[in-house]
């Protein structure tokens, strides 16, 4: 699994980054965790507003930061 | 109803009087209704605005007619949500969409200004007229400044080429539940007074200082003359106040009803949320500073004229 999380370094950015690896930590799921901070990277995927979170080249969720327990729940 | 409680409370149970009872009362009165409106008014858009991503308006956009796009561009900043840090994802984004720059450049205007804390914060203060009047020039001063800098040719000052999609754009999948949106919603809400809440209860302190103190005619004498210099004083020193809108408002709350003219104060407030120094350092990772200069004079300019108009037509 790969997950990917899309923002250009805003401090909700880094929120949700947070949040990715602690819900992958509780999940004990093997994932690859991904930070896109590449704007022409961002923008292939469609998504203006960031924080965005991709998981297996899918967007689930834009402009906001999603709690541990949201994470655990998309990827697993 | 709550006037006259307060007014009980501080006048009778603590037997005050004089200039400190009436900023006291001044204060109470005051932070309780900002505290309750912006409550509930920053939920309610907050809730709306979850139906509306930028993604949807730019899907809209692209397939509009550019002559009707600037209205709808400024429309949709009222309804959708804003935050300067991913200014530069949405602007690439409505350029990869095939939008036209002067179409982008009205949507990026009207969306700083007419934001959630600004939209509360007006209606709090100055009553449903004063908020109308605030859109409805503000989508003016969004239609004409993307008009203009879209007639200008200034394509190539945006420093970074995004290739435009062929066909459909990428899909974003995704279904939220009403359920979901109120707890989003009442997330941010709560998120947005935490950051807030210091300096609206500091901007109401100041207020209510300046109400019980001050004498009018100092406040006339400074800021309620129809100099004419009144509006564009008022218009730069709204630029650096980016971050504190919330706890300007309450000045300019009782500045107004102290003398100071209503179209000095609404440039001001323009300037405060339209002229954003922040943003214009996110922008110029993408744009030249041509660009971005042209930009901001073309808004403080429409500003100023608007707080000139309205001097001149209620002055």
């Amino acid at each position: 699994m790969t997950i990917e999380i899309l923002g250009t370094g805003c401090a909700k950015c880094r929120a949700l980054e947070e949040n990715v690896k602690q819900a992958v930590a509780r999940s004990g799921k093997f994932a690859q965790i991904k930070k896109v901070d590449d704007i022409t990277e961002i923008m292939k995927y469609g998504v203006m507003s960031t924080p965005g979170l991709v998981v297996d080249s899918k967007v689930v969720s834009v402009g906001k930061v999603l709690s541990v327990d949201e994470i655990v729940k998309l990827i697993s | 109803m709550w006037k006259d409680a307060v007014d009980s409370f501080v006048y009778e149970t603590l037997g005050m009087g004089g200039r400190a009872a009436e900023a006291l009362d001044f204060f109470i009165y005051d932070t309780v209704k900002i505290f309750l409106l912006l409550t509930v008014i920053i939920f309610a858009v907050t809730f709306l605005r979850s139906f509306f991503p930028t993604e949807i308006v730019r899907d809209y956009l692209s397939k509009r007619h550019p002559l009707f796009g600037h209205l709808s561009a400024a429309l949709f900043g009222i309804i959708t949500p804003f935050c300067s840090c991913s200014a530069i994802p949405l602007f690439l984004g409505f350029l990869q969409a095939r939008i036209p720059l002067g179409v982008t450049f009205s949507y990026l205007v009207s969306a700083p200004m007419n934001n959630e804390i600004a939209i509360a914060m007006l209606f709090a203060l100055f009553g449903w007229k004063v908020t109308l009047l605030y859109i409805g020039f503000g989508l003016l001063v969004a239609i004409v400044s993307g008009l203009i800098i879209g007639r200008l040719n200034l394509e190539d000052e945006v420093l970074i080429k995004v290739e435009p999609v062929e066909g459909e754009l990428p899909k974003c999948e995704m279904t939220i539940s009403v359920r979901e949106r109120l707890i989003e919603a009442w997330r941010y809400t709560a998120d947005i007074l935490r950051k807030v809440w210091l300096y609206v209860v500091a901007g109401i302190a100041v207020g209510a200082f300046i109400h019980g103190y001050v004498p009018t005619d100092l406040i006339v004498s400074v800021a309620g003359n129809d100099a004419w210099y009144a509006v564009p004083v008022a218009t730069i020193l709204g630029v650096p106040m980016y971050s504190n809108a919330a706890g300007v408002m309450p000045l300019i709350e009782v500045l107004t009803q102290k003398g100071m003219l209503m179209g000095t104060a609404l440039s001001f407030m323009m300037a405060v949320t339209a002229l954003s120094l922040p943003e214009a350092m996110i922008l110029k990772k993408i744009l030249s500073t041509k660009l971005i200069t042209i930009f901001f004079s073309t808004v403080a300019i429409g500003i100023m004229l608007i707080g000139y108009i309205f001097n001149g037509v209620l002055g």
